[in-house]
């Protein structure tokens, strides 16, 4: 078996004579009033890894709850697993035919035990009661296959998420699926994480399996696809060959034009303004240990580190969102101690959650009030009535400002697109006309074409005087977007690179600090 | 410098489609819910009334005199869920207010038979002092709201009958008594001063919940807690008016039954008075879970369980299936809400 690990290098699979196991051919999907998927078509063989790719909006999620019989495509379109035309008539009938879909929001209950999941709604039962022995010997093959370290008893509670992503993943196997659609797996991932689930795809490619793989970051798709084909507006663009794979191509191909300077850096071009934000020192006794840092205005600063270091939760402290025991802030000279967000943001001061769903948006209201929610106390007449009229001023020229692409305020900011979201959330910090940005994972979940637009955003903050630091654990964007970077390792803030450092900003040198391990000696 | 993300005008086609969908959606779906369950009521009271017909040989639902008793009977629940509103919009819920009200009922009929109108006062004292006691447990020691105010139920039910040695209390002399028995009489047109009271409710509570700062951060906490703490919003501040409102309405409530009455018990009184109260909310359309809903969908509920108490019992339906009936109403009202936004669900 380990023979047949080496990844496939010819241009088609198809060439070595085998039959594609999925065709999709003319699927379109319409909603009333919106053609969300026109002609669309993917052709994946057995044992490679496709990747899909598209913008927010593009149909990928569409085509693949089709896939998954979430919903029904238009008539006129064909499906054929291994070349039998199938009707897919839902989610159960998806699963007879080898489909299995791996979700962002993972689709496990906590409560229960790794097998008990892996047998939900197919356990085994001995009359009338489960046989859990059963289903625990059942399990452990598989587990063994995917290399897992934790057993069928374990609760999926008690498992990270990377680990509860294996167990999505056995289920899928234990169903006997042959084609696995991963949706964005590596979001909530560490490197290491990453490094672990691209072993394990490697693996099940190599047993056959074909992977339907979705992402919107350009090196794990450069590292793991056979082919990538790429959606736009709900229209089939093409299929690249991995041999044919160029950043620039994939982007022209997803957003219809060349993005000539994805990331901007306009701002700092004279001195470096005073220092707004330093903190020293700032820890909470658990995840925190010791940060240090310091922040001038104009200044674009990127806080790195691995997932698990102890980024948002030294973002937390400063916020007030968290208490600290130690450590100390100093906002524009003085010191300060937030002991809530409210007064924080009095100060100046406003964080962007890396959880826009969950911690950021009101999803249920519309998107004028989500970007005032910060500014109606303070617009408000007596700072009780509510001002409408500026409420809807402000929100008119935010969706100007940021190119929000919404119809008006009133739409509710749930049906917006991902990028559209973040830009919602993002202009409702800048109403409140802060001094210090805290963005934490700004672009994560969001298209190619608004991150250069929040990148411009960004950029555009810094060069009019804001203090601004950047979280992010997508190393190309902490090197594209920061002017100067501080690592964490561990809740430590362990160095700084580029700035008066004399280190370059590279992804090496952050790595370095982010590990311990020098990366130049471990690369080749 | 003109970058190339400018010129992205032509590709948004499809989302801006999408959005424009959206927009219609929401509107849509906002008429619905405006409207919501006003259709029902006009269908119950029809029903009703042709059943009256049919059965008895007369229509004496829709007659003035009966659509006043309807609407006082209406008024107390009414501002009782005005506050449950409050509440429910937040996610949480308050099982205390029907224990609330006998206990303001029966202090505020104790100090008015010294003190007068003191005793209203006491009245609302005593609500708003019991909901704020719920909502700081809520808001500061974070326990969840339903286990607070299931204790809050059976505990304020003891205090009202420890107010009055577990007796009732009269006073014949009572110096608010208008609120319960008197009209407002303009010209011509003479209303009851308890639908006076329950509409001022219900346009204060319209007024807080849609023009003013507090009333966004009501639906905001009950659309996301954490997203308004982390906004800034002061999430304690929020839940303790709530509940605070929900007390005090329902010492407001207390002070119009003991007005009516000249009485008060504090065994009896406005026992499972909170399910009516979240029955009203719930059927005038308010999502259990927050965030979402309206005043004059509650004021609509609350008529609907009126006409249907009032109904039936013209009706000659007996004591057992008002029950039956009133419950399965509650219920298919509900699902009939939940059928028709099913459609226009996304996301």
């Amino acid at each position: 078996m380990p023979s047949s690990h080496e990844p496939k290098t010819g241009p088609e699979p198809a060439a070595g004579g085998t039959a594609p196991i999925l065709q999709m051919r003319g699927i379109s999907k319409t909603f009333p009033g919106v053609r969300a998927l026109n002609g669309v078509e993917l052709t994946v063989y057995p044992g490679e890894v496709h990747a899909l790719m598209g913008e927010n909006g593009a149909g990928k999620s569409t085509l693949m709850k089709i896939l998954s019989g979430a919903y029904i495509a238009d008539p006129g379109g064909e499906i054929s697993v291994n070349g039998q035309p199938v009707h897919i008539t839902g989610p159960t009938s998806a699963k007879a035919h080898g489909i299995a879909i791996i979700y962002q929001e993972l689709s496990l209950s906590p409560n229960l035990t790794v097998a008990e999941n892996i047998y939900l709604g197919r356990e085994v039962r001995r009359g009338l009661a489960v046989d859990r022995a059963a289903m625990f010997a059942g399990c452990a093959d598989v587990l063994a296959r995917l290399g897992a370290t934790f057993g069928p008893r374990t609760p999926v509670g008690d498992l990270s998420i990377a680990e509860r992503q294996m167990v999505e993943v056995a289920r899928a196997i234990h169903a006997h699926s042959r084609i696995l659609v991963m949706d964005e797996p590596t979001t909530a991932l560490s490197n290491r994480e990453t490094r672990r689930l691209f072993d394990l795809i490697l693996r099940l490619k190599a047993e056959g399996l074909a992977i339907i793989y979705i992402s919107h970051r350009m090196a794990e798709v450069y590292e793991l696809a056979e082919r990538v084909s790429v959606l736009r507006d709900g229209g089939y663009v093409g299929t690249l060959d991995r041999t044919d794979l160029r950043p620039e191509t994939i982007v022209r191909m997803m957003v219809g034009r060349d993005l000539s300077s994805f990331y901007k850096k306009e701002h700092g071009g004279g001195a470096l303004g005073p220092a707004v934000l330093e903190v020293s020192g700032l820890s909470d006794g658990k995840r925190v240990k010791s940060g240090s840092f310091v922040v001038h205005a104009g200044e674009v600063v990127g806080l790195a580190g691995l997932v698990g270091a102890g980024r948002t939760e030294l973002a937390r402290l400063i916020y007030g969102s968290e208490p600290h025991i130690a450590g100390r802030i100093t906002l524009d000279g003085k010191q300060v101690s937030f002991r809530t967000p409210s007064e924080a943001i009095d100060a100046g001061l406003v964080y962007l959650t890396e959880d826009r769903k969950a911690q950021g948006l009101f999803l249920d209201m519309t998107v004028g009030d989500n970007i005032n929610l910060g500014v109606i106390g303070r617009d408000a007449a007596l700072g009780v009535w509510l001002d409408r009229g500026r409420a809807r001023q402000r929100a008119l020229s935010a969706i100007k400002a940021l190119t929000i692409r919404v119809t008006g305020p009133d739409v509710e900011v749930g049906a917006l697109s991902g990028g559209n979201q973040q830009k919602v959330l993002l202009s409702r910090l800048l109403e409140t006309q802060p001094k210090v940005l805290i963005l934490d994972e700004p672009t994560r979940g969001v298209d190619v074409g608004a991150k250069s637009e929040i990148y411009r955003i960004i950029d555009e903050l810094a060069k009019r005087g804001a203090a601004i630091l950047v979280i992010s654990s997508e190393l190309p964007e902490v090197v594209g977007v920061a002017d100067r970077v501080v690592v964490m390792r561990e809740g430590e803030t362990m160095g700084e690179v580029g700035g008066n450092t004399g280190i370059e900003i590279t992804e090496q040198n952050i790595m370095a600090l982010a590990t311990g391990v020098d990366m130049s000696k471990v690369a080749a | 410098m003109s970058n190339s993300t400018s010129g992205g005008g032509p590709a948004i086609t499809g989302p801006v489609a999408a959005n424009a969908r959206a927009t219609r959606q929401a509107s849509m779906r906002a008429l619905v819910r405006a409207v919501g369950m006003l259709p029902v009521l006009v269908i119950l009271g029809g029903l009703v009334q042709v059943g009256g017909i049919y059965l008895t040989g007369e229509g004496r639902f829709l007659s003035w005199q009966n659509l006043s008793i309807v609407a006082q009977q209406a008024s107390v629940n009414a501002v009782l869920a005005a506050g449950m509103t409050f509440v429910i919009l937040t996610g949480g819920i308050d099982l205390s207010v029907g224990s609330i009200l006998a206990a303001s009922a029966m202090i505020g009929l104790i100090g008015s038979i010294d003190y007068g109108y003191l005793g209203l006062a006491l009245a609302l004292l005593m609500g708003l002092v019991m909901g704020l006691a719920n909502g700081a447990l809520i808001a500061f020691v974070r326990l969840p709201p339903f286990i607070v105010t299931l204790g809050s139920l059976t505990a304020i039910r003891g205090i009202a009958r420890l107010l009055g040695n577990d007796t009732t209390v009269f006073n014949s002399d009572l110096s608010f008594a208008w609120i319960g028995n008197d009209n407002l009489t303009i010209g011509p047109i003479s209303v009851p001063w308890l639908i006076i009271i329950a509409f001022l409710v219900i346009f204060a509570s319209w007024l807080i919940l849609r023009r003013t700062v507090l009333g966004v951060h009501i639906y905001a906490v009950g659309g996301n807690e954490s997203a308004a703490r982390l906004s800034g919003i002061k999430v304690w501040a929020v839940l303790l008016f709530v509940y605070g409102a929900s007390g005090v309405l329902a010492g407001l409530g207390g002070a119009m039954q003991a007005a009516r009455l000249y009485a008060a018990n504090g065994l009896q009184l406005g026992q499972s008075y909170e399910l009516d109260a979240i029955a009203a909310v719930i059927v005038g359309g308010t999502s259990f879970v927050g965030g979402i809903g309206s005043i004059w969908g509650t004021l609509i509920g609350a008529l609907i369980i009126a006409v249907l108490n009032n109904g039936l019992i013209l009706l000659g339906v007996s004591d057992v299936w008002q029950y039956i009936i009133k419950g399965a109403v509650i219920i298919g009202a509900v699902a009939l809400d939940r059928y028709r936004l099913r459609g226009s669900a996304r996301t």
